[in-house]
């Protein structure tokens, strides 16, 4: 008896637990979508600030979509050039050598380094180079901050290649650069792109890496030496200013970043499936 | 070709001389193909053989550059933070109470005491509720409903930390400045940790709540990972002795994925610890040691954000701000090689 009811005790907290997991999730979308939607309006997503913007004149955000769109997307492509590399050396050539060992650990620990640390880093890096904020630099900080999210995502799908198909590859001839390319590639291409789309929404969203190294403008970036806003920074200035329709216009940023978050799942959900056709089982 | 060159052609064939086709050549009478012939990157022609190995070359150098981030990271915020070092020794920055940048007192103990008490509150609001959703998802779940969940709490995963903070501004500290702060020191009032004396809601439990949510579905991703990887097995053992199913998860399941769990926790830990934003915007940024849950805070990444702006104006106070990030950097650098020293130790064991 005592045992059935520490079942039922258990399996209650457990859809308890449930409820406050998923419900913090509808709550969050819920206070966004509520408070977002009715500052939302064309003039936010098709105009940069105008003067007085910040004291609830007229004027959108645009700037800052323009300038996430930049800074995540530049970062993504850079940290792909870098990452699947690596993901392939680590998988297909590394042996069991001690600094491969040491590159693997060192990885795992930069994907728990916070991003205010890579923001701190890319500011004393630029401050090395007499760069000012930029987009170039805010990229640049981006990239390392998405490389190992990038390199653990691709690292693991790859891992998941049978080593039956490897050892086809390699008994038809082809080398190592060739399976991989030819190959791995392809079978792990839904796995790659989850990870490229994985590190593309953490690298739009974080805020605190960018603070240092991107800076902020009210205009649209035109070379890659100039600053450059973006949607997290943009959220929250508005928020800080004390006029409330500026802090509803943050709240519709919010909305916008989010939106732009959850497109970015839904299409590599989208892809995922239609990548998994060139898979072979 | 014209008709002196075609002329030229005839009379060297009529010539009767063997070779009148190199010669033809010779006098470039006609040419060697060129159509059809696809451009190829002026590459330097190397084996297959050869190809591979030096891609392997330079995958290994990229993955070498990689992988000495993280010490080179490190290195460079101490270059930048010796200034301060020099001044004041490490162990007054790290004790000292003040901090008056103006005066030139830098001490880090205010802030780096709220980053463990904020986080510290996070995770014990957190590790209930995700490890025992973890449970549920990996051993009670139907495979449809884990096809629909799986996806959702990716989806809180995804959510970008400003996000989190708007939520915890509008939602976490209206709630507890009217609700909990209230009931806590009405009926818990005995007890310092909940005494309430901040009339606003900002505050370390509000901190905390916005961080357990953040830290909620990377703990219960690895949790469930790892306790899906025990074998069946062990399992069909345990139910076959006659042991509920609880009994069989308590006593068997998570003894056998106990070492994973940990890691988890360790996982979300140590993204709450440097989480920035969201902390930042629900914390209330006051520099003093919180006594109780309702007290606000200043964590240490909080203090590197707030104060960019002015770091180059005031003399040592970017150097004091890049030995915060280092600080931060270490502390979480030393939690993540801790536990995976445990780890290899519990694995070993087991």
């Amino acid at each position: 008896m005592k045992r059935k009811l520490t079942e039922l005790f258990a399996q209650t907290l457990m859809g308890l637990s449930l409820l406050v997991v998923i419900g913090s999730l509808a709550l969050i979308l819920g206070t966004v979508i509520w408070k977002g939607l009715p500052a939302l309006n064309l003039a936010m997503l098709t105009q940069v600030p105008k003067g007085g913007y910040y004291l609830g004149k007229e004027g959108g955000i645009l700037n800052a979509i323009v300038g996430s769109l930049y800074l995540a997307g530049g970062a993504t492509l850079l940290a792909v050039v870098v990452s699947l590399p690596i993901a392939l050396f680590l998988q297909l050539y590394a042996n069991r050598s001690r600094w491969v060992q040491f590159a693997r650990l060192s990885l795992d620990l930069l994907f728990g380094v916070p991003s205010i640390v890579y923001g701190a880093f890319g500011f004393t890096i630029m401050l090395f180079l007499g760069m000012r904020a930029s987009l170039l630099g805010g990229i640049l900080t981006l990239t390392l901050l998405e490389l190992p999210i990038m390199v653990r995502g691709m690292d693991e799908s790859i891992a998941m290649v049978p080593q039956a198909l490897k050892e086809s590859a390699y008994a038809l001839g082809s080398t190592r650069l060739e399976t991989s390319l030819k190959v791995i590639v392809r079978q792990t291409a839904p796995g790659l792109m989850t990870a490229i789309l994985l590190a593309f929404g953490r690298g739009i969203g974080d805020a605190a890496s960018v603070l240092f190294t991107a800076g902020y403008t009210d205009r649209l970036p035109t070379s890659l030496m100039d600053p450059v806003a973006s949607l997290p920074l943009a959220v929250f200035f508005q928020l800080g200013t004390p006029f409330p329709a500026v802090q509803q216009r943050a709240y519709a940023s919010a909305l916008v970043l989010t939106v732009i978050v959850l497109l970015t799942s839904l299409i590599s959900r989208g892809l995922t499936k239609r990548l998994e056709k060139h898979i072979v089982r | 070709m014209g008709s002196t060159e075609i002329n030229r052609c005839l009379s060297l064939f009529i010539s009767g001389k063997k070779n009148y086709i190199a010669l033809m050549k010779e006098e470039t009478l006609i040419r060697p193909r060129t159509h059809g012939q696809r451009w190829r990157l002026p590459l330097p022609k190397f084996g297959r053989k050869r190809q591979d190995q030096v891609a392997g070359r330079l995958m290994g150098a990229l993955t070498l550059t990689a992988a000495l981030l993280a010490p080179l990271m490190a290195l460079a915020l101490l270059l930048r933070a010796l200034p301060i070092l020099r001044v004041t020794p490490l162990t007054d920055l790290l004790t000292g109470q003040d901090w008056a940048p103006l005066k030139g007192l830098f001490g880090f103990s205010p802030f780096i005491v709220g980053t463990f008490w904020v986080t510290g509150v996070g995770m014990l609001i957190a590790v209930p509720p995700s490890l025992l959703t973890a449970i549920f998802l990996a051993e009670y779940a139907r495979p449809r409903l884990r096809s629909l969940l799986i996806p959702l709490i990716d989806l809180l995963a995804g959510i970008p930390s400003v996000v989190y903070g708007i939520w915890g501004i509008l939602t976490i500290v209206p709630f507890i400045e009217k609700v909990a702060a209230p009931w806590a020191s009405r009926w818990l009032g005995v007890l310092p940790l909940f005494r309430s004396e901040n009339p606003t809601g900002y505050s370390v439990l509000a901190g905390g709540m916005v961080l357990a949510v953040m830290v909620f579905p990377i703990i219960i991703s690895v949790a469930e990972d790892v306790i899906r990887a025990v074998p069946q097995g062990l399992r069909e053992a345990s139910l076959a002795l006659g042991a509920t199913r609880w009994q069989t998860i308590w006593h068997v399941v998570l003894k056998r994925a106990g070492a994973g769990v940990l890691a988890a926790i360790v996982l979300g830990f140590s993204r709450a610890f440097g989480e920035t934003m969201a902390v930042l915007m629900v914390v209330g940024n006051v520099a003093k040691v919180p006594n109780s849950i309702f007290d606000p805070a200043y964590p240490l990444t909080a203090l590197i954000a707030n104060n960019y702006g002015e770091m180059m104006s005031i003399p040592l106070y970017d150097a004091a701000l890049l030995c915060a990030a280092l600080i931060l950097l270490l502390l979480v650098l030393a939690f993540n090689i801790a536990s995976r020293w445990v780890l290899t130790r519990l694995v070993r064991y087991e």
